[in-house]
Order: structure tokens, then sequence, then C-alpha cells
């Protein structure tokens, strides 16, 4: 067991180096979490923006759902994907256990129901203000689901990120269907667990130190962008 | 005796006897039989039956809560109605029939896009790719050296007539504009009224919501005064600005209170 002080300095000495290990978990962790935000993306966003357009009986239950969903267990979410995948599950020929697609597959469930809750929210807004001129232009309802989603891009911007960081955070799910196999499937936060456990501080505060600098500058990014929509009245 | 076009028939003709036996409704027009909103128990569009004629310019006039914003509305079909009908060219107000037709608002609506992608979206909504009709009517109403900037950045006036080119990028039948001046400058107002002029000579049919009397009297071909919900009275503009044939209309243009 390393003391802090040392720990933090072999930490920082890795990073500097760019340490193969190292480089190879950030590298995957962000694989594996910006392809979960880019499926759960496609399929949430036209998900919510039919939503935000659509009134139907039902709906407020609907509603009720994404929003309840928005706070899924991971740790129940990789069990659910696990039992589906492993052998004996309904999708276990593919043979996905233990490999990133099932660790996509895993955080895309969990952050799509953000990305429909988060963006339904702005969508609809949007449409409050779109309704009148989509009516006369007689559009269809792809057009306007289009034409919501690009109009409010900066501003969904900001559920992707929400959904970014809820993926590349977690951990339950991504232990449970990856398995956290060394060179294979270890990602970020299971690297973190698994490091503290052993008592090797070093590699898990780098970890913790990449995991914090991803997030600001995500964030900071997402930030600087809609600042310029706004200043042009894109947001 | 003056001669009237007649708009007014049925229960609403009661009001105005001395337009009663003018004639029938024209079919390649707009014809609305019986049109009644309700909201909330209220009558805020009363048993309305009107037809307006397929070309020239239609002005819409009337206190504030008359319901000349939720007619025109009605007749575009942005709002069912409770009761009645509408038909254009003899034909149920459908898909097809409003893809003939375009709205102006008051506020104008515009994307949150370059004013160039603005009209870009109307034409491909009509499935029209071609740039060159885009550059033509930004030419048209002024705005083709702001083609790149954002829309939302204009002055109401540009906006205005950013909308308006949206508008006529669909190449509409019928030009549906809602009070599309109120609160803008002299000089953008008759840039307006002249882009919506040439409109009309050029074919389209205007329906034009305004409390302006004095663009009344250089835009309108006739009136229509709405009043409580319904059409009170309606002529030919030279005729009903000067001579009208009821007091409340009369109230109305002498800028009194009309109840």
């Amino acid at each position: 067991m390393q003391d802090f002080g040392e720990a933090f300095g072999l930490a920082l000495s890795l990073v500097v180096s760019g340490d193969a290990d190292l480089v190879e978990i950030v590298a995957l962790s962000l694989r594996v979490s910006l392809t979960a935000t880019g499926l759960a993306c496609l399929i949430g966003l036209p998900l919510g923006a039919l939503v935000a357009i659509t009134r139907f009986r039902g709906r407020n239950a609907v509603l009720i759902l994404f929003n309840a969903l928005m706070g899924l267990p991971p740790v129940v979410v990789g069990l659910l994907v696990y039992l589906h995948l492993s052998r004996a599950g309904p999708f276990g020929f593919l043979g996905l256990l233990y490999t990133p697609m099932a660790m996509i597959i895993a955080q895309m469930i969990l952050i799509t129901p953000i990305v429909v809750a988060l963006s339904r929210q702005i969508l609809e807004d949007l449409h409050a203000e779109y309704a009148d001129q989509f009516r006369s232009l007689v559009l269809s309802r792809r057009q306007q689901v289009m034409a919501l989603i690009w109009d409010a891009r900066f501003s969904l911007m900001t559920v992707g990120l929400a959904g970014f960081g809820r993926a590349v955070a977690e951990v339950g799910a991504v232990m449970i269907v990856g398995g956290n196999i060394d060179h294979l499937t270890r990602v970020m936060t299971t690297a973190i667990a698994l490091e503290t456990s052993k008592g090797d501080l070093a590699l898990a505060l780098a970890l913790g130190l990449v995991l914090m600098v991803i997030a600001l500058g995500v964030n900071a990014l997402v930030q600087s962008l809609r600042m310029t929509a706004v200043r042009h009245a894109y947001a | 005796m003056r001669m009237r076009d007649t708009i007014l028939e049925g229960s609403n003709a009661l009001d105005l006897p001395r337009v009663l036996g003018g004639g029938t409704c024209d079919r390649r027009g707009v014809t609305a039989k019986g049109l009644v909103l309700r909201h909330d128990g209220r009558a805020l569009i009363r048993d309305v039956t009107l037809s307006l004629p397929p070309g020239g310019i239609t002005m819409i006039m009337g206190p504030n809560g008359a319901g000349k914003s939720l007619l025109l509305r009605l007749l575009h079909g942005l709002i069912a109605p409770s009761a009645g009908t509408v038909a254009w060219g003899g034909k149920p107000l459908s898909e097809d029939v409003r893809r003939d037709q375009a709205m102006v608002f008051q506020k104008p609506v515009l994307l949150r896009r370059s004013v160039a992608a603005n009209v870009d979206f109307a034409l491909r909504a009509r499935g029209v790719k071609d740039t060159t009709r885009r550059d033509a009517l930004l030419d048209h109403v002024g705005l083709l050296g702001h083609a790149r900037q954002p829309a939302r950045l204009l002055s109401g006036g540009e906006q205005q007539r950013l909308a308006l080119a949206r508008a006529l990028a669909t190449e509409p039948k019928v030009l549906m504009l809602d009070e599309p001046t109120a609160s803008l400058d002299p000089a953008s107002v008759l840039k307006i009224e002249e882009i919506v002029r040439d409109a009309s000579v050029k074919g389209t049919k205007i329906i034009f919501v305004t409390h302006d009397l004095g663009q009344a009297g250089r835009l309108a071909d006739d009136i229509v005064f709405m009043l409580n919900g319904k059409p009170h009275d309606r002529g030919p503009a030279d005729l009903f600005l000067s001579r009208p044939e009821t007091q409340e209309a009369r109230d109305f243009l002498q800028s009194r209170i009309v109840l």
C-alpha cells in the first residue's frame, strides 16, 4: 500500500509518460462510452422528438416511465444484459458476453432513457414555438422530428453529454457484462475499482485523473459550442 | 344602390339586411359554412358563413377580440372548428388543399438557422432543392445580402420579410397574413405591403388581418369587418372605408370603442 503523496506522484508520471496500459484502458473506455452514447442518441433523440410532438392516450404514463428509467441501477441493467447474452440466454448464440460490444449494449440501455427524457423536454419547448409554422407548411412527422432535432442540436449536445457522463462513469453494468478482463474489457471505472482493491493506488489515481480531465474537457467543449450558438441565436 | 359582394349568408346575414340578396358563393375562392369555434363553453367564432373571391386582397378588420385571427386560423386549418366546414375552390380543407396556402404570423416564427436556410427549409418541404429560387426570393424581399446571417439576428422588419419570402417559397395560391406589420416602423410596413401587393398582382389570393386603417386603404380590395366572433359588415374597400353600413363599423373607423 502506497501513501497518498507517493501514489499521486506515480499517477502523474504514468499520465505524463503515456503508460501503455493506461492509454489502452482510456482508449477502450472512450470507445465503449462514445459508441454507447452515439447509439443512445440515434435511438433516443427521434424517440424523444416523437413523444414531444405527438399526443396519444397513455402519453403521461410513457413520460413517467422514461423519467423513472433515468434512474435505472447499472447493476440491474448489467444483470439483465448478462442474462440475455449468457450462453443460456436468448442471444447467447451471438457470443457477445465479456466483449466490448456487451458493454456498449449495457451502457446504451442505461443512457437511452436519459436521452429520451431530457430531449423530449427540450424538443417539446421548441415545438411549441414552431408548431403553427410546421402545421402551416403541412410537414410530415418525420420532417418535423428532423427539423426539431437539427434546430435544437446545441441544446441536445448537453443531453448527449449527460448520457456520456453517465456511461463513462458507471461501473456496475460493465463489470458484470464485460468481466474486467485485462487488455480486452478493462475500462477506467472497472480498473479503478480493481486497482484500489489491490492497493495499487497509482494506476487508480492516474485513471481517476484522466477521467476527471475527460469530464471537464467534454463539458468545456460543449459549453463553448453552446456559447457560440447562443451568440448566433442558434440556441 | 350600393353594390356589395355577398359574403354573408344564413344566420349572420340577418345582421346585415342591406347585404342580402346579392348572390351566391364563389366556389373558386374560400367558402365557410356554419363555422363555430368554442373554447371552455364560450363561442369565439359564431356560426360564420361566408365566401371570399379567389383573387385580390381581402382585409379582415375589427376590434381586439373580434375573432379575426381565429377566423384566419380556421380558414387555414391551423385549428379545427367546433362545427362547420371550410372549402377552397369547392374542395374540403385537406392537406393537399392546405399545401397551396401559406401563412405569415404576427410574430415571425424563424428557425434557428441562417436566412438562406430558412427559405431552403420551406423549399425542401415542397421538394425543391434549387438554390436559384431561394436567391431570387431573398433578392425580391431585399435580404440577399443577409443570406448567411443568422435569421434571428435580423431586425423585426427584416425578420418579417424573411417570413414572407419563406411563405412565398411554397408558391401559394393563397397567402394569409396575421397582422404582419404590427409593431414595425413605417418604412418596414411599406416594404411588406409592396411585397404583398406584388404577390397579389401575380395572382396570389391575399387574406390579411390588420388594425391599420391606412393599410386597409392602401392595400385592400375588399374588407370583412369582424365583431363578436362573426363578420358584421363587408364590402369593397373604398365603400367600406368611406361609407360603412353599420354603426359599429362607423365607430371602428372613427376610432371609437366598439363593443
